[in-house]
């Protein structure tokens, strides 16, 4: 594991004391967490332990009621609040890809591509679709770019959501549960792209169970259980002796099956 | 035909079982594949044939084509066609003046001209537009026969289609020609500043060709094909605005539109037609009045437009939760998010539910004879006053219900076409 020093690089993401319930349900509790540039964070716990929300909340796609959000743009630090031009800035940073891909299924993989860059950063067309070209051809499909997604497997299909959201040219990417919705052939072609993204330098959040991935490209492993964040510690510690005994138990479950 | 293999013998492809497609397999297999089903054909054939013959025998071998009178028809057992010739430009046109006749023919050529372009979906863009453009003016001008141009509406237009056109195309567009669409934005607002300023005073650019005929003389076809035209045209883009307010996040919108649509499709359309008919005209300032004709169209696509945000809802609600998230996460405004994730996959859906919305409307419009219009069936009604063709009902009806059914059944298979067009590449 390369080491790299991350503590004088910049917070990208800041949470403070967030907290989120959904009606009577508290699903985050007071969770702080700072994110430094380039830091890969993987997150992992039991279902149900609002790992998707927590991540949700950075991009307003949730809405947290107690607390900061707060995402730096161009060396500015933007709070989240309900003001929408503060939400469309920071969605602009934030790149996501989903568990079950949520592509464009009436526009091309082309199209797929090059809507938000065209509409959201005013980009004129034949630059958006040079740029999406050449993400499809280092996510390796470039001869799909004008099918539609139903033509496509579960794992190219992932990788052009992958596509999708770089062609925005986020600071960030968020990633949730990408591979769980695949076949396990093609969990690999996905975690390789991923992977090469985390060696260009990307800020990742990424909530997986793989953790051969988190083991191998993470700086920091977050453990979370009941809307609380358990335990972080960098891979090599989080594995061989997790502290907490919710950890443990978590671990020996996804370890050993 | 396959042999046992030996041992360390590949096995010999083997061919697919024969399977019998000649027409005798055909009809062995549907038609008398047990004695029940057998018998059943039999008897159902022998029906549709004597039928068959019944009809050929009524309506053409024994029928009248030709009479002075019904006096010719009575006692031949056949159809008396002879009527529909003396009375079908009556039932075509109404009591629009008779010499002029041409001009709602071609009214209605043009109209099936540009409904026929705007089936083709490589013309779903600014083409459009402009096949309606021309299409409409066609048609009110032949049917007015005069049409006075207000100059207000024609900077309302350059406004608009530069607005529009600027925000549709400034992200793609060369500079030459967001300028273009600038410059036409800014032309139509300084006339309008111009106008309201009073620095210019109001005219109109009178296009005058033909003799005039006022709305209550028309009937026929034209006032069918134009208050379903208009009115579905109208009332698909407001009802779909409705359906997107039904399910918008401010609570004020909602109900409104939640009201609205409750509200109109808890009364029955005639009694929307007489309300517009008889007490809107009570509400108006004294000196305003609309047209009869226009507040029947006014009244169609109020009532159409709630039965279309209906069915434009259930195919918002059948998006998956996913494409939201996905536009929104990438940034997309929720007018972006509409124009180009939601709409396009949610009425893709809704296409067959919404041509039989389109179908039933089109034959709803007959109700405007409560308020005194005369569309086609009604003037087909009216064809059967005539005493000298006193006793063949039958006859009109039936070529009315023919003149239905070929539009009906010609919207019908265009949404079967446009189902199969849209779904093309995208197998889901
Ligand atoms: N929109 C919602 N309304 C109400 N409850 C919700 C909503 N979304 C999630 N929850 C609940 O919040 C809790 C946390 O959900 P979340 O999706 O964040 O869990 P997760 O850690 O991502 O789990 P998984 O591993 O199953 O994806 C769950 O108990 C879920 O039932
Ligand atoms: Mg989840």
């Amino acid at each position: 594991m390369a080491v790299r020093n991350l503590n004088s690089a910049p917070a990208v993401i800041e949470l403070e004391q967030v907290n989120k319930w959904f009606g009577q349900f508290h699903v985050l509790t007071d969770i702080n967490l700072l994110v430094k540039q380039s830091e890969k964070i993987v997150i992992c716990g039991p279902s149900g332990s609002g790992k998707s929300t927590l991540i949700r909340c950075i991009n307003r796609l949730e809405e947290h009621q107690a607390g900061t959000i707060a995402v730096r743009v161009d060396g500015q630090r933007i709070e989240l609040t309900n003001d929408v031009k503060n939400i469309e800035a920071i969605r602009k940073e934030v790149g996501m890809v989903f568990q079950s891909f949520n592509l464009f299924p009436h526009l091309t993989i082309l199209d797929n591509l090059t809507l938000a860059p065209i509409w959201v950063k005013k980009m004129p067309k034949k630059e958006a679709e040079a740029i999406a070209m050449s993400l499809l051809e280092r996510v390796r499909i470039p001869e799909q770019a004008l099918k539609y997604p139903g033509q496509l497997s579960g794992g190219q299909q992932q990788r052009v959501a992958i596509a999708r959201a770089l062609c925005m040219r986020p600071q960030i990417m968020l990633f949730d549960e990408p591979t769980s919705a695949l076949d396990p052939e093609m969990v690999k072609e996905v975690l390789d792209v991923m992977i090469e993204l985390a060696n260009e330098g990307m800020t990742m959040l990424v909530v997986t169970h793989e953790m051969g991935f988190a083991r191998s490209v993470a700086d920091r492993v977050i453990f979370m259980d009941f809307g609380e964040i358990v335990e972080q510690a960098p891979p090599a510690e989080f594995f061989a002796n997790p502290r907490n005994e919710r950890t443990r138990l978590f671990l020996s479950q996804i370890l050993h099956h | 035909m396959s042999q046992a293999t030996e041992a360390g013998q590949v096995a010999p492809a083997r061919l697919p079982p024969t399977v019998d497609t000649g027409a005798i397999a055909w009809l062995r297999k549907n038609l008398f594949s047990s004695v029940g089903n057998s018998l059943t054909t039999i008897v159902l054939a022998g029906l549709l044939v004597w039928l068959a013959v019944w009809f050929i025998d009524w309506a053409l071998l024994k029928a009248t084509f030709q009479a002075e009178s019904g006096q010719a028809c009575v006692g031949t057992g056949g159809a008396c066609w002879a009527l529909i010739n003396d009375k079908l430009r009556l039932i075509f046109f109404g009591s629009f003046p008779y010499e002029e006749q041409w001009r709602p023919l071609l009214a209605i050529l043009a109209m099936i001209a540009m409904l026929v372009l705007s089936c083709d979906r490589r013309m779903w863009n600014w083409r459009l537009a402009i096949v309606w453009a021309i299409g409409s003016f066609v048609t009110f001008l032949l049917m007015f026969g005069q049409i006075h141009i207000p100059v207000t509406l024609i900077f309302v237009v350059a406004l608009l289609a530069g607005a529009g056109g600027y925000l549709l195309r400034r992200a793609t567009a060369p500079d030459m020609e967001r300028i273009a669409w600038i410059v036409l934005m800014a032309l139509g607002a300084l006339y309008l500043v111009l106008r309201v300023a009073g620095v210019i005073r109001g005219a109109a650019i009178p296009v005058a060709p033909f003799e005039y005929v006022e709305t209550g003389l028309w009937g026929g076809l034209p006032v069918t094909m134009i208050l379903a035209t208009y009115g579905l045209a109208a009332a698909f883009p407001y009802g779909i605005l409705l359906a997107l307010g039904r399910r918008s996040n401010l609570p004020l919108i909602r109900a409104l539109c939640v009201g609205f649509i409750e509200l109109i499709r808890g009364v029955p359309l005639i009694s929307l037609l007489i309300m517009a008919s008889f007490l809107l005209p009570l509400f108006l300032p004294p000196g305003v009045s609309f047209d009869k004709f226009l507040r029947a169209q006014v009244a169609v696509i109020l009532f159409a437009g709630a039965y279309i945000a209906e069915v434009v809802r259930g195919g918002l609600q059948s998006l998956p939760k996913g494409q939201f998230e996905a536009a929104d996460a990438m940034g997309l405004n929720y007018a972006q998010k509409t124009a180009f994730i939601v709409l396009p996959q949610a009425l893709r859906v809704v296409i067959p539910p919404l041509i039989n919305t389109f179908i039933g409307f089109f034959k709803d419009t007959t109700l405007v004879l409560v308020i005194g219009i005369f569309d086609f069936l009604n003037t087909a009604n009216a064809a059967l006053v005539d005493p000298k063709w006193a006793g063949f009902p039958g006859e009109v009806y039936l070529f009315a219900a023919f003149v239905y059914f070929c539009f009906c059944y010609s919207m019908s298979r265009y949404s079967k076409y446009l189902e199969r067009e849209l779904n093309k590449g995208t197998q889901r």
